[in-house]
């Protein structure tokens, strides 16, 4: 005889949360999959359905936050279950701006691709690649509450922030040696200035789930003494 | 203060959720009195078929009086008088020629107080049927009793120990036998008047996800005096104030955007 099977009909709620999460987390993923693809593969048509289709992540972001106000309003929950609906609400948000920022690498790709290529792009797929993979695992650890795999994603946000830098260093040198150059450039370090942002929000939800597990508070590194 | 509650407002806030059950309990203009003493004004709400319907409201606001005219109980206390109607499937309850003793055993209650009968835990829900007829022999009548006590989320607790004293059961399973009891003879409605008040968390929890699978099958009013508990277990919130239905809705909108000021004030505590 459990707690757990008597608040049931809760814990079906919250699973239910969960899962329009990660939904949205997928969503959000894709479209940032598709914006960094047509970019590299320099497919318009690509680019431009990232443009047109915002409506269901949207509609998830307001359909999560109107959850969690009611799950909040009507089960008062406790301890780790209100940690988790906390949570989920901050996290919701992160995810809706990773959608944004996918609109925002689209338009960025959609200008970029109305010049020659500056350069091959090596750095910049290998960015959405690990902004991929961190904003994943950091959902995974959500649904898992797997605290080891948080911190993972928190180390792994280091990595982005030095390719970043040297996109935008290598992107220098291109332009100081041929000024046409500068406009397709400059979106290209803007792409990187996005995909790193992304890696900052899978950043807030690692430290979100941790903070969901254990109650500690990571953000801004107030416990390194 | 002049606050009353139109029906279709109602029926317009219920919409927007699923596709509204048929009404199972209509009341209109119900005035109630104890002697000369008006306890309840004008009361007019419509009840629906498997919803969960909780009255909330201070003490003395009506909320258990108006509980108790939905299946006539307030009859057996002298002095007291209702007006208006109360249509439950369909037939006012008020009508002269009312069968009460049917009434009651279409409209079961469960009360604050669990009151198993100082009897074994089966005799506690074979009584109302043997009583009233309703099983067909031992083998009926045992079936009868395993079916409510499986509905009341107690049988695997105590289907070993049927002819043990009821009153050995703790407080929580007593609340659960006295549902049980209650089932056996089939009612279409239960209300329920703080049945989880005198239950520690855990025994109100067991209650409160008892309630929300019993909706399934019945429809159910209670009566809490704990605003969190209404907002737990129920679909629709009727708030009572001086004997008056002030707001009734859905419960997220009662406990997330209440219309009415009044409302606002007593779930944000301001009052009561």
């Amino acid at each position: 005889m459990t707690i757990e099977r008597h608040a049931r009909h809760f814990q079906e709620e919250l699973e239910q949360l969960k899962a329009r999460l990660l939904e949205m987390g997928g969503l959000a993923e894709d479209r940032l999959r598709l914006a960094v693809r047509g970019l590299v593969e320099r497919d318009l048509a690509l680019v431009e359905r990232v443009l047109v289709s915002d409506g269901a992540i949207n509609q998830l972001h307001i359909e999560i936050d109107d959850r969690c106000f009611k799950l909040l309003a009507l089960h008062q929950p406790m301890a780790v279950d209100l940690r988790s609906i906390v949570s989920a609400v901050k996290i919701n948000t992160d995810l809706e701006r990773v959608g944004d920022l996918a609109v925002n690498i689209a338009e960025a790709a959609g200008r970029y691709l109305e010049h020659p290529p500056v350069k091959e792009l090596i750095d910049i797929p290998r960015m959405a690649d690990i902004a991929q993979g961190m904003l994943r695992d950091a959902l995974d650890a959500y649904v898992r509450r797997d605290m080891t795999l948080a911190q993972d994603v928190l180390n792994r946000d280091d990595e982005l922030d030095l390719l970043k830098t040297m996109v935008f260093r290598e992107l220098l040198t291109h332009m100081l040696r041929d000024p046409s150059t500068i406009e397709p450039s400059l979106d290209l370090v803007l792409i990187s200035r996005h995909l790193e942002r992304v890696g900052d929000h899978a950043t807030n939800v690692a430290e979100d789930v941790i903070f969901m597990v254990s109650a500690k508070d990571v953000r801004h590194h107030i416990d390194d003494t | 203060m002049e606050v009353s509650l139109r029906p279709e407002v109602t029926r317009a806030a219920g919409a927007a959720q699923a596709e509204p059950t048929p009404v199972k309990i209509a009341v209109s203009n119900l005035n109630f009195y104890y002697g000369s003493k008006q306890a309840l004004t004008d009361i007019g709400i419509d009840l629906r078929t498997n919803v969960v319907t909780a009255f909330i409201g201070p003490s003395g606001c009506g909320k258990s009086t108006f509980l108790r005219t939905l299946n006539r109980m307030n009859d057996i206390i002298p002095g007291t008088r209702a007006e208006g109607t109360i249509a439950i499937n369909g037939r006012n309850i008020y009508a002269p020629g009312t069968d009460v003793v049917a009434l009651r055993r279409q409209v079961g209650m469960v009360f604050q107080k669990s009151n198993p009968f100082p009897k074994s835990i089966f005799e506690n829900v074979a009584y109302g049927l043997r009583i009233n007829g309703l099983a067909k022999g031992r083998r009926d009548l045992e079936e009868r009793v395993e079916q409510s006590l499986s509905r009341a989320a107690l049988w695997e607790e105590v289907k070993d120990r049927l002819h043990d004293s009821a009153l050995a059961l703790s407080g929580g399973q007593q609340q659960r036998l006295c549902i049980a009891r209650a089932l056996a003879i089939r009612p279409d409605v239960l209300l329920m008047d703080e049945p989880a008040s005198a239950l520690d968390p855990i025994a109100t929890q067991r209650i409160e996800e008892l309630i929300y699978d019993l909706k399934r099958n019945y429809t159910i009013v209670i009566v809490t005096h704990n605003m969190q508990q209404a907002a737990r277990v129920s679909d629709h919130t009727a708030f009572f104030w001086l004997g008056k239905l002030v707001e009734f809705g859905p419960t997220e909108k009662i406990f997330t955007n209440p219309a009415e000021k009044l409302t606002e004030d007593y779930v944000t505590g301001r009052f009561g």
